[in-house]
């Protein structure tokens, strides 16, 4: 069977996608910034008609247009809208790549005659992407240069067979060639690719590169091109549009229960779970309210997520009423199936379930947990790290040293009377030293240059006291002093 | 109002440092972590701490009885309103083992009362350590812990119940240095 191939192009993608969500009338224009000035990057059929061009500096475009409405451009949402149109392409056929920064290449070899024919075809997707405030140029040929050339210079359809008649007569900047070939090509007085094909291949390769003479033949077909469709990501979204606003909890509830079935019904044939949640909800005045939730475990539960979620959608301003939903596995992680209803894994889920609420108001980084580390640093003995980014480690138990059970930060001790102190004051209260045990130093470690441990080694005391107190007392040799970091059991 | 399910008589008579389950008690004093850390050496499951963040005595892992640091979940609030929350929070989930927490200020009757609704509704015991005359009047028992000089290689404490709601009150000298999750009573003779 014969190659067929749809090319699209998006002349004005990023001011259409920017004006489908606010419109403007008359002229418009996406600015960014170059160098020193700002340019034109985009603009409506309006500032074009007006004279306007891309590349032209907004106040030359001012000057010549003074109600000129402008915006900044936002490369990030472009990339973003392209991909998205590049998932609705699908509808048509298997294999959509991307093209460039504004166009698309799907592959419809056999699949015309679902659509009625390819006449039927391209005539179904421009007047959706007409309904959908898009400008778009749509081609059809039996190669992948072809089908570019052609919708990027009038559009149409090239029967098989017929593509050096048919687009003969475009020029050679049609061709996928930098502008300086071409304005050399033109310069020779070749400004039509019909031009090009008469002639001899070896000097034309030799005094343009190899380049041109592939993109000539990928475009007349004689060299095989693929569409290179980039591996679909999986997408975990779900989203619902309601035919009357809501507003209450219990409905958007209601709502989002339907959405969390499907969204998770998603990963579990994906062998995945959430690990963060966004909820959209979009009002009847185009405002986007999002609801994020983080899980202290990737999870694919519905009922366990749409519980998170009560608080965050109870404080949301529904406005005039919420038109649709839409639900968003943001942050993903492989989750193997697992048997259920076993009482240990019962239990784990609660305690994940706990450390997911905690962290969601509290945020993550305040549900800590202890894990060991090496280190004969007091403060650097052990890890606290998050609940929800770490698994429980069991601690090695060590009788000796002895170490406090309490620490904070040294505090000075005052008139300290001997070594060690028989009689110091620390917080306000007098105490004698009962019994001392040590000294153990310990010397600062020099790869990490702790502010705490400038004055140099230090000598640590068990001191028990007659008051009561077993505190654990150090001296700095280098700098004479004495302070209080820890209290023992 | 919500009324308070009778606790069946404690078996646990012989034993005076077994908490009453399922609700809030009170601790005070210097010796209030040690009591605690004994505490949580005595409940099983996963154990919460929960302290102000500006807080700057926590417990040292390395240094605490075997067994409670990898069970131990360290939990800091910015507000006291998150605090209280955060204990609800954690009293009302039945898989918590014990509750630590330590508001800065004095609870109110409501506040307190509210926790152990809380502790009733999810089968778990939580321990307020308090400043000292900071206590509530909702607490099931209220203990006043102080660690004590006593002879060489010892480490003696002093726990008092100083409140019971349903029992009586005692004063006991004891020795624990977290090997074990007894402790030994000293013989009035000893001392």
């Amino acid at each position: 069977m014969a190659r067929r191939l749809l090319a699209i192009w998006f002349p004005r993608l990023a001011s259409d996608v920017s004006l489908r969500t606010r419109p403007v009338e008359g002229p418009f224009a996406l600015t960014h910034r170059a160098g020193n000035a700002d340019e034109l990057r985009c603009l409506n059929a309006a500032a074009q008609a007006q004279g306007l061009h891309r590349g032209m500096p907004l106040a030359d475009a001012r000057a010549l247009v003074p109600d000129l409405a402008t915006r900044l451009a936002d490369p990030v949402r472009e990339t973003a809208a392209l991909v998205a149109l590049r998932r609705w392409v699908v509808r048509y056929a298997p294999q959509v790549a991307t093209d460039g920064d504004d166009g698309l290449i799907a592959d419809i070899t056999g699949v015309a005659h679902l659509f009625g024919g390819e006449e039927d075809l391209r005539g179904d997707l421009q007047a959706r992407l007409i309904r959908a405030g898009l400008n778009a140029q749509s081609a059809i040929a039996g190669s992948r240069g072809g089908a570019h050339a052609l919708a990027r210079h009038g559009g149409g359809i090239v029967p098989d067979g017929l593509l050096a008649e048919r687009l003969g007569h475009l020029p050679v900047s049609a061709l996928r060639i930098s502008p300086e070939i071409s304005e050399g090509l033109s310069r020779m007085g070749l400004s039509r690719i019909a031009d090009l094909i008469p002639l001899p291949r070896a000097p034309l390769a030799r005094r343009f590169g190899a380049g041109l003479v592939t993109t000539l033949d990928q475009m007349l077909g004689t060299m095989p091109e693929p569409v290179g469709a980039q591996p679909e990501a999986p997408q975990f979204g779900v989203r619902m549009t309601l035919p009357e606003p809501i507003g209450l909890t219990g409905d958007v509830m209601a709502g989002l229960d339907r959405l969390l079935e499907r969204l998770c019904g998603k990963l579990a044939s994906a062998h995945m779970g959430a690990r963060r949640v966004r909820l959209e909800l979009r009002r009847v005045d185009k405002a986007t309210v999002t609801v994020e939730v983080g899980l202290a475990r990737a999870m694919r539960d519905p009922e366990r997520i749409s519980a998170l979620f009560r608080k965050g959608v109870e404080e949301v301003d529904s406005g005039y009423g919420i038109d649709a939903l839409r639900i968003e596995a943001v942050v993903t992680e492989p989750l193997a199936p697992q048997q259920i209803g076993e009482a240990k894994v019962r239990q784990e889920d609660e305690l994940n379930d706990l450390i997911s609420r905690l962290g969601n108001r509290l945020g993550f980084d305040h549900v800590l947990r202890f894990l060991p580390a090496e280190s004969r640093i007091p403060e650097r003995s052990f890890l606290t790290v998050p609940a929800a980014y770490s698994e429980a480690t069991s601690l090695p138990f060590r009788k000796r040293p002895r170490r406090p059970a309490m620490i904070f930060p040294p505090e000075p001790v005052t008139s300290a009377s001997g070594h060690p102190p028989a009689r110091f004051r620390w917080r306000r209260m007098s105490f004698t030293t009962l019994r001392a045990a040590g000294p153990e130093r310990i010397t600062p470690e020099w790869w990490l240059d702790d502010p705490a441990w400038r004055s140099g080694v230090r000598d640590y005391w068990r001191i028990e006291t007659k008051e009561g107190p077993r505190l654990w007392l150090f001296h700095t040799p280098m700098a004479p002093a004495w302070a209080v970091q820890g209290t023992f059991l | 109002m919500k009324i308070l399910r009778d606790r069946p008589l404690s078996t646990a008579m012989t034993d005076p440092f077994s908490l009453a389950p399922a609700r809030v008690l009170e601790a005070e004093g210097a010796g209030r972590n040690t009591f605690a850390l004994f505490q949580a050496s005595r409940h099983p499951g996963p154990l919460f701490w929960i302290l102000p963040q500006h807080e700057p005595l926590r417990p040292m892992a390395r240094g605490l009885p075997a067994g409670i640091g990898e069970r131990l979940h360290l939990i800091e609030t910015r507000s006291e309103t998150d605090l209280l929350w955060a204990i609800e929070e954690t009293l009302r989930a039945r898989p918590s083992g014990l509750v630590i927490g330590e508001p800065a200020k004095p609870l109110s009757l409501t506040a307190g009362r509210r926790l152990q609704l809380a502790a009733e509704a999810g089968q778990t015991t939580g321990l307020l350590l308090i400043r000292e005359g900071q206590g509530c009047n909702a607490a099931e028992t209220r203990w006043k812990c102080d660690p004590a000089a006593g002879p060489a290689d010892s480490t003696r404490h002093q726990w008092s119940l100083n409140k019971n709601k349903s029992g009586t009150l005692g004063l006991w000298a004891v020795q624990w240095d977290g090997a074990t999750t007894a402790c030994h009573m000293v013989s009035e003779a000893g001392q």
